[in-house]
């Protein structure tokens, strides 16, 4: 007769299967967001501050 | 003078990556958003204070979670925005999980606490190892280690997972037996 070695599961462990599932969760939250990349008000946050110390250094060197 | 240009990309490349942590931390897309927002003008103003060759990304983290620490205390009265507008915002969601079942599971990481969450999301997400997780949370590996540990262990508990089998299309099946049920 055999052990059915799945109906004891070690305390305060979780299986394999149970931590890919919850990590197979997190990345698929994640990646949702990645694919959104980088939404243009960084991008233009970045622009116009490059454009405002521009200024600011003609300004400054004058 | 203006940001040097690989700076610059360097931060701009962090984005994605940083936002889906504030999402993933903050729940809602609205205060993700601003949080990255005062994380690059942040990481601008203190741009001396990085350290050329070092990880650009990881740095960022570590002032958005800063950012995020110092607004949670302030606003830990007020109620939050759990499972409320970021999941409604998803329109779409990746075939493997059905959505009802995305959904509990962001309702459950909302649930952790704060040091937990954001212990399992650097590390099983955002793809940074205990040492760089614990750089950015300030703490030693192992409080890394047995953080992530636990927050894996509550969500499980959370979700009622206790193996593949219980996690798959069955949880839409119970939530509607159960609905039926009470009804």
């Amino acid at each position: 007769m055999q052990m059915d070695m799945n109906q004891r599961k070690p305390r305060g462990r979780l299986g394999r299967d149970v931590q890919s599932k919850i990590g197979q969760q997190l990345r698929a939250m994640y990646d949702n967001v990645l694919s959104e990349g980088v939404p243009d008000r960084f991008n233009d946050m970045l622009r116009q501050l490059d454009e405002r110390k521009e200024a600011d250094q003609d300004k400054g060197t004058a | 003078m203006p940001l040097n240009p690989a700076l610059r990309d360097a931060m701009l490349a962090a984005v994605p990556s940083l936002r889906a942590f504030a999402i993933s931390l903050s729940g809602n897309i609205d205060r993700a958003d601003d949080l990255v927002q005062e994380t690059l003008l942040r990481a601008i103003a203190n741009i001396d204070s990085f350290q050329p060759g070092t990880n650009m990304s990881a740095w960022m983290f570590t002032i958005l979670r800063n950012l995020f620490r110092s607004e949670y205390r302030k606003r830990r009265r007020e109620v939050e925005d759990t499972d409320g507008s970021y999941a409604e915002s998803l329109k779409s969601h990746p075939e493997q999980n059905s959505r009802l079942e995305f959904q509990e599971f962001r309702t459950a990481l909302s649930k952790l606490p704060p040091d937990q969450r954001e212990a399992l999301i650097l590390v099983g997400a955002s793809g940074f190892s205990y040492e760089e997780a614990a750089a950015i949370c300030d703490c030693a590996v192992g409080t890394i280690k047995s953080r992530v540990n636990r927050a894996r262990t509550r969500l499980a508990d959370l979700l009622s997972i206790e193996g593949s089998e219980d996690f798959g299309p069955d949880q839409s099946t119970r939530a509607i037996l159960a609905a039926g049920g009470r009804g």
